[in-house]
């Protein structure tokens, strides 16, 4: 045998490649150089500024001007500071407030604008206008619409003797904390209408037809077909909503400045107003980073709190 | 001091020859030849500069800048942003190393980030031994730690603006000048339903100069020379009982306003007595001449400190040390600062600014209306932002940050008592000020 073997021909020698051949075949790694551009942006423009927001927390920088490291300092003033207990209150009134407004306001158009009804196509861009005028010129428009002196309510209101004098609206702070948060609201709806509305249309409309013969109510077609398949879409819609109301910086700025007297700063302005205005980096980058475990805590609610995929599909909730 | 030399003199011709035949491009060629600061070949500048109130300002700022460009060959871009957006993006200018290399901005922005600015003292000498001596608040805002970081070109009167007919229906015949006579002033104005209106909102310029005079002229201050924390004193305490008492007599919603609010309010007819540049005045002559023949201005009543605490708008000038040409940046600055150049300019203002120095030329605006003689206090009137203190970073800081404002805002609103009101503003002063 041993023989045979040593006379048999040698098999053909199996082609050796070199590494970068290996690699240029590797699926793993076609892989990895389509998503090294994704990464090098995401890291260059998310991650970089965010750690390095993190890291001049830590800091005393000042505009213009590198700072050192100074642990926690940044932190521990900002925890004895009436002014940023009460951003961070606002900050969670606002969002909250304007996000359940906002969802339920949204979710009744997109029912509504759901339905056959004349100049369905009109109505539904008309719905749209609020979330395409820029933010900046709505704020102004509210500004002036709340203005303590010109404020046309106040003018309409004087003048079908309602009321005597004009109505403090950003003046007073808890009538400043709702009209930023109705503004909010106004240009918040339509982003969360049209995204309902375009789940809605994917649902199908024999589920609909099936439960109607089978004699179920309108509030049942609701909540058991509508509302179920609309989860999903519910979840990423307002995972963004409450995002964007949480950072929201726009609004507050252009109508109140943070004011009167802090009462609408939320956490973003604050940040705005003490690191580049001010020009305290360190602990303007302290105010955002404190942002952080909101925004997860937020996005946690409302993405896990609504992505019950077991119980669309017929499961139990875990 | 003036001096007589050829420079002296040719600026004299020149302005001889602007008077008569607006022949600024004359003078700016015969500036650039004798000019101390030769720019770089080739050099461009980019200057960003708050945004007009006075159009014909900007006019006339514009015929400068294009005169020096046809002069010295230096392209000068000019980008224009509101008050209260120079100083972000000069920050983050400073910041990055990157952006326009003269940025013309309000009160001590400067000082936010000295060791970015070029240092200007021989401009500041050359211009103060010309025009000189510099009023003391300007070199305050010139100056951080002794050193020129920038050029203060003009002040911004901010007055008390007030109606004739209302001030004598309150039975005043002429402005009070002291702050007891002011108060019943503004409660004769209450009572005849013709208030006055004093921003309390985040007002950058209207909030902070009124609410810091209030403060100066009753004996309070944040912080002494040394930057020590004084601002629990008996005499803060005074100041916020008397803001509250002026406060009563408010049109409301003044915590809102911001420093267009009282402008609408004045010239529609709503308010009667407030705080203001000269901008109020300019719109009325132009739109509305009755009310303008109404109104008139006057100094800031004298407190119990017995001296004047005006606060007043500041409008410095700097260049970036990051600037590819700092020679070219020095020659418009002291450009723009010759008395040929500065006083047309200021003419065309309107009494919106006022110069830093005590002996520029004296400029017909001040005369040609009484209504104006005022305005032309500023610069000889004014304390610098830190009061008693330096202007510095944490003084410029004490201003971005409102504290002053709110302490009075929150006090007039009920929010917190006086204790509680001087006691946040401490703290929010402790904050600024702690040694990191």
């Amino acid at each position: 045998m041993a023989h045979t073997a040593l006379t048999q021909p040698a098999p053909a020698a199996i082609p050796t490649r070199s590494a970068w051949q290996r690699v240029r075949a590797s699926r793993g790694w076609a892989g990895f150089w389509f998503m090294l551009p994704t990464a090098l942006i995401l890291g260059l423009f998310l991650a970089y500024p965010l750690l390095k927001g993190i890291w001049l927390s830590f800091t005393n920088a000042r505009i213009g001007r590198e700072g050192v490291f100074v642990g926690l300092e940044n932190y521990e003033w900002l925890w004895d500071d009436d002014v940023f207990w009460l951003s961070v209150f606002n900050t969670c009134l606002y969002t909250a407030v304007a996000s359940v407004v906002k969802f339920g306001v949204g979710l009744y158009l997109a029912l509504l604008l759901n339905k056959n009804m004349p100049f369905k196509s009109i109505i539904r861009s008309i719905v749209l206008i609020p979330f395409v005028v820029p933010t900046v010129l709505s704020a102004i428009a509210f500004w002036w619409i709340f203005d303590s002196q010109f404020s046309i309510i106040s003018w309409s209101l004087r003048h079908l003797g309602v009321i005597n004098g004009n109505i403090d609206f950003l003046g007073e702070p808890a009538m400043a904390r709702a009209c930023v948060i109705f503004a909010n609201i106004w240009r918040g709806v339509p982003f969360i209408a049209i995204t309902l509305l375009a789940g809605l249309q994917t649902v199908s409309p024999s589920l609909y037809e099936a439960a109607t013969l089978d004699g179920a109510s309108n509030w049942q077609i609701f909540s058991r077909i509508t509302l179920p398949l609309l989860t999903p879409i519910i979840a990423v819609v307002m995972t963004f909503s409450v995002l964007f109301t949480f950072t929201d910086f726009q609004l507050i700025w252009a109508m109140t400045r943070g004011g009167p007297v802090n009462a609408t700063h939320l956490m973003a302005t604050l940040s705005y107003q003490r690191g580049i205005l001010s020009g305290t980096l360190g602990e303007g980058a302290a105010i955002a980073t404190a942002m952080v475990p909101f925004l997860l805590a937020a996005i946690g609610i409302s993405w896990f709190g609504l992505q019950r995929r077991a119980w669309q599909s017929g499961g139990n909730d875990r | 001091m003036s001096v007589l030399d050829r420079r002296s003199l040719l600026a004299g011709a020149a302005a001889t020859g602007l008077a008569a035949g607006s022949d600024l491009l004359g003078f700016a060629k015969a500036w650039a030849q004798s000019a101390e600061w030769k720019p770089e070949p080739g050099a461009s500048l980019s200057l960003l500069r708050w945004k007009r109130f006075v159009p014909a300002e900007d006019e006339a700022f514009m015929r400068l800048v294009d005169a020096f460009t046809k002069a010295t060959g230096v392209k000068v871009t000019v980008t224009n942003e509101s008050f209260d957006d120079i100083q972000p993006k000069a920050s983050v200018a400073a910041n990055t190393g990157q952006g326009p290399d003269m940025v013309w901005g309000l009160f001590s922005f400067p000082a936010l980030f000295p060791d970015k600015c070029l240092p200007l003292e021989d401009v500041a000498d050359s211009l103060g031994k010309k025009y000189g001596p510099w009023f003391p608040s300007a070199e305050a805002y010139g100056k951080v730690k002794g050193k020129w970081i920038a050029i203060p070109v003009a002040f911004n009167g901010g007055y008390p603006n007030y109606r004739i007919s209302a001030m004598k229906k309150a039975g005043f015949d002429k402005f009070p000048t002291d702050t007891a006579g002011f108060l019943e002033l503004c409660r004769g104005l209450k009572k005849n339903n013709t208030p006055a209106g004093f921003a309390l909102g985040h007002a950058t310029g209207d909030g902070n100069t009124w609410c810091h005079w209030a403060l100066w002229s009753h004996g309070g201050n944040l912080v002494d020379a040394n930057e020590k924390i004084v601002i629990n004193s008996p005499e803060t305490a005074k100041a916020l009982e008397y803001v509250k008492s002026l406060y009563e007599t408010f049109v409301p919603g003044t915590v809102s306003w911001n420093d267009s609010s009282n402008n609408k309010a004045f010239l529609a007819g709503d308010l009667y007595l407030t705080n203001n540049g000269i901008s109020i005045y300019a719109a009325a002559k132009k739109d509305n001449p009755k009310l303008a023949e109404d109104m008139d201005h006057a100094v800031w009543p004298i407190g119990p400190v017995g001296k004047p605490t005006e606060f007043q708008l500041a409008f410095p000038i700097l260049a970036f040390k990051y600037s590819k040409a700092p020679n070219a940046c020095k020659a418009f600055i002291a450009f723009m600062m010759e008395a040929a150049n500065y006083n047309p300019w200021l003419e065309a203002a309107q009494g919106y600014l006022c110069e830093p120095l005590s002996n520029y030329p004296k400029n017909p605006i001040w005369t040609s209306d009484p209504k104006n003689a005022v305005f032309a206090e500023a610069g000889r009137r004014s304390l610098a932002a830190g009061g008693l203190a330096p202007v510095s970073e944490r003084i410029a800081a004490v201003l971005a940050d409102f504290v002053i404002v709110d302490m009075f805002a929150s006090h007039c609103t009920g929010r917190e008592d006086v204790k509680g009101a001087i006691k946040n503003a401490e703290r929010a002063a402790t904050r600024i000020f702690r040694n990191t």
